[in-house]
């Protein structure tokens, strides 16, 4: 049995990760180094490390997610922790308790790991001022999603390498989108030209002062891009509210063979999941040759992991 | 005597060529007013000038002889309620079609406030193949702002403009929700579509029936105070600079108006405004004793709003004159003022009544074909508007001068809520031309 995935001192000196905001570009290219090295890991037989042994991981879920809670609970486990999962359904929130309260409780258990999802901006952000242990945002509000941003960072620079004048295209729902909002700010970390696309109606105040081209066009915006990544559109969005319908979305601003042919004949098509099969991907598109989707989830794992070992080596009597 | 073709379905051959002799041509897409020759084949205009056709015609070319008298783009009408699908015994396409012909009007404008709304492509496509089958002039819908005008979904402007809508509108209705029409703005603007609203808050004009002031009051009938308009048309000017969307005022009324569309178009918001012919010829007073068909909506103002009105489109501060074209069957008409539908027929009169405005020396009769043809044409991404080779034969030829008196009974609308009856008008339309072929023709000597 592997100890640990580092053979050697992490560069990544920070206590959470609330953000991709604030991190650097050395910190990033660490934190993929290491998640190159669990991928390994999470190939082999034996996937058990010892890195978080005797550690205690909660997966706080404020915001029902499947995927992403499976994959943190899926990291920690690996690493050796006892992780336990506390649900929004099944806790004291639901009846009537403060996120403040619930920290200090949860803060009174000791806990070194505790991994946050929450429906409000900001929400992971105080609840970190208020506990004493490590704390990663698995998304806030329409913040951030920094282990998304990384799981298709790690992807990406997987299948070509270098993110030098790279050409990411981030299409659907970038107001109310936190993968969006990480993604571009770890791309621009990395190096890579960010291109955003969009109807109006869903783009946020101000993008064009994110250092992100904006086209409101997905023909125009997709135009030789090496990467499109598709956000999800949720459904009380599509009817009327931002957009007029499904089949209208799907015609102008829906990935189909015809349109992801205008891309870079090498493009890869993401997509942080859960799909909406014929209104933003066609599946066609999605079940393609060019298309990483299930490799992201794969990729997630193993980001989650290296977060996790990364912020334990920070750890006291680590 | 007055022609109407049928329409070119019935009858789809060539047509022959035909040369305007000698008339006063009138293209304000280029600035000129000058008297000269112009050629239509094919359906275009093939030449123009003070020689064209001097040596040699085409084959079987009929030659209209000006003698002074004027040749325009054909006007485009950008408000007209039709009332087919769904209100046919007001007025069909059809009927409205034959209306606009003898109005000089090649192009209608119809409303979605049909039953059902014209709120999807199927609707759209429905009613351009009802107007290819029926009408004699082009027929052109706008499609509405929300799903069955209820104020809250956006409908699909992209497909709707990809099926032939050619702007968006509640018609009659309003959209309450500020933020309703901020993301309508919002959303056009990726289409350049253009966002077309009433500006009228519905609730400060409630139970309201004519313009609020003294004689309101002496006649004991609730009014709609100006602000009404001014509040709406600020709150949507303000949206569309916030936007980027393209947006038009229809149908405004009010002296108080003007200054605030001329702030927006200063500041460089995609702007623009229109105003019905009746507020231009017509005031408050014309109400007379509780004629209903002088119940407008927006209502007839006062002298002074008209007044600045007729300024506002000399200026430019009013872009379009509309007919606002509104067929109403005498049973909703025929009832007590409070109670009787708003809205009065226009497109058959509609340049009649505008040339008032020429007579009396306030606006140039360019700027007048500017206001009905050029600039609605360009507003609505027509080709049209304009008597450049290439273009389309979309003409009316008209006698500027000729005194005539409107005689309800020979309106071609179905219904025949006119408020010019018995006007004295100086004008006539002789001849009306859609892609070069004579749909109308008045012969003066018959």
């Amino acid at each position: 049995m592997t100890s640990a995935l580092a053979t050697s001192p992490i560069g990544f000196a920070h206590r959470h990760l609330l953000g991709i905001e604030g991190l650097s570009r050395f910190d990033i290219e660490a934190l993929l180094d290491l998640s190159d090295k669990a991928v390994e890991v999470n190939r082999q037989v034996e996937k058990k490390l010892s890195t978080l042994r005797g550690r205690t991981q909660v997966n706080l879920f404020f915001e029902a997610s499947t995927r992403t809670q499976s994959s943190f609970e899926l990291a920690g486990k690996r690493l050796g922790a006892d992780v336990m999962n506390m649900s929004v359904g099944s806790s004291s929130v639901k009846k009537g308790e403060t996120l403040l309260d619930t920290a200090m409780t949860l803060h009174a258990m000791r806990p070194d790991i505790l991994v946050v999802r929450h429906h409000s901006s900001g929400a992971v952000d105080l609840l970190a001022r208020k506990v004493g242990c490590s704390v990663v945002n698995a998304g806030d509000g329409s913040h951030e999603h920094p282990t998304q941003a990384l799981l298709d960072a790690l992807t990406i620079r997987r299948h070509k390498g270098s993110f030098e004048n790279l050409v990411v295209a981030i299409c659907g729902d970038v107001a109310h989108s936190r993968v969006a909002r990480s993604n571009i700010i770890c791309l621009q970390a990395l190096g890579a030209r960010v291109r955003v696309i969009a109807p109006s109606t869903l783009l946020p105040t101000g993008i064009d002062r994110f250092g992100v081209e904006v086209y409101r066009d997905l023909r125009e915006g997709i135009r030789g891009a090496d990467v499109v990544m598709m956000l999800r559109l949720q459904r009380e969005r599509m009817n009327g509210a931002y957009v007029p319908s499904v089949r209208e979305y799907f015609r102008y601003f829906g990935l189909d063979a015809e349109k992801l042919a205008l891309a870079a004949p090498d493009a890869l098509v993401m997509h942080p999941g859960p799909m909406n099969r014929g209104v933003e991907i066609d599946s066609e598109v999605a079940d393609g040759a060019q298309s990483v989707i299930t490799e992201q989830v794969e990729m997630g794992v193993a980001v989650r992991m290296a977060v996790l070992e990364a912020l334990a080596a920070h750890l006291p009597n680590a | 005597m007055p022609t109407w073709a049928t329409p070119e379905s019935f009858e789809p051959r060539p047509h022959a060529p035909m040369l305007f002799r000698n008339v006063r041509l009138l293209d304000p897409s280029s600035g000129t007013d000058e008297a000269g020759n112009l050629l239509v084949v094919g359906g275009e205009i093939a030449d123009r000038g003070p020689l064209v056709g001097n040596d040699g015609l085409p084959e079987g070319a009929e030659v209209i002889e000006g003698r002074g008298r004027a040749l325009a783009p054909g006007l485009v009408d950008m408000r007209v309620f039709v009332g087919e699908p769904g209100y046919e015994h007001r007025e069909t396409i059809a009927s409205a079609s034959r209306a606009a012909a003898a109005g000089g009007v090649t192009t209608i404008v119809c409303m979605p406030d049909t039953d059902p709304v014209i709120d999807d492509v199927a609707l759209v496509d429905f009613v351009m193949r009802l107007a290819r089958d029926t009408a004699i002039v082009n027929v052109k819908p706008m499609a509405a702002l929300s799903k069955r005008l209820e104020g809250r979904e956006m409908t699909e402007f992209g497909l709707l403009t990809e099926a032939g809508a050619v702007a968006f509108t509640e018609g009659r209705r309003k959209i309450t929700s500020a933020r309703m029409m901020r993301r309508l703005l919002t959303y056009a603007r990726d289409f350049d579509a253009l966002v077309v609203h009433q500006p009228e808050d519905p609730d400060l004009a409630a139970g309201g029936v004519v313009n609020e002031s003294e004689m309101a009051s002496r006649l004991g009938l609730p009014g709609i105070p100006d602000e009404a308009e001014t509040i709406m048309l600020m709150r949507d000017l303000a949206l569309a600079g916030l936007s980027g969307g393209r947006y038009h005022a229809a149908c405004l009324s009010c002296r108080a108006s003007l200054p605030l569309l001329r702030i927006a178009k200063e500041r460089g918001f995609r702007v623009t405004a229109s105003v019905s012919v009746a507020n231009l010829a017509l005031n408050e007073t014309d109400i007379g004793p509780y004629r209903t068909f002088y119940k407008l909506s927006p209502p007839l103002r006062t002298e002074d709003d008209r007044q600045a009105l007729v300024q506002g489109i000399a200026d430019g501060t009013i872009d379009v004159i509309v007919s606002n074209h509104d067929p109403q069957d005498a049973e909703t008409k025929r009832q007590p003022f409070e109670e009787s539908a708003d809205g009065a027929i226009g497109v058959e009169t509609l340049l009649a009544a505008a040339l008032r405005l020429y007579h009396s020396e306030d606006v140039s009769l360019l700027r007048l074909i500017e206001t009905m043809s050029t600039t609605p044409a360009r507003l609505l991404g027509l080709p049209g508007g304009g008597l450049s080779r290439g273009a389309p034969a979309d003409l009316v030829f008209f006698d500027p001068d000729a005194p005539w008196v409107v005689e309800r009974e020979r309106l071609c609308s179905r219904s025949k809520n006119t408020c010019f009856e018995n006007a004295r008008m100086q004008g006539r339309v002789e001849r009306t031309v859609v892609a070069g072929r004579t749909v109308y023709s008045y012969d003066s000597e018959a």
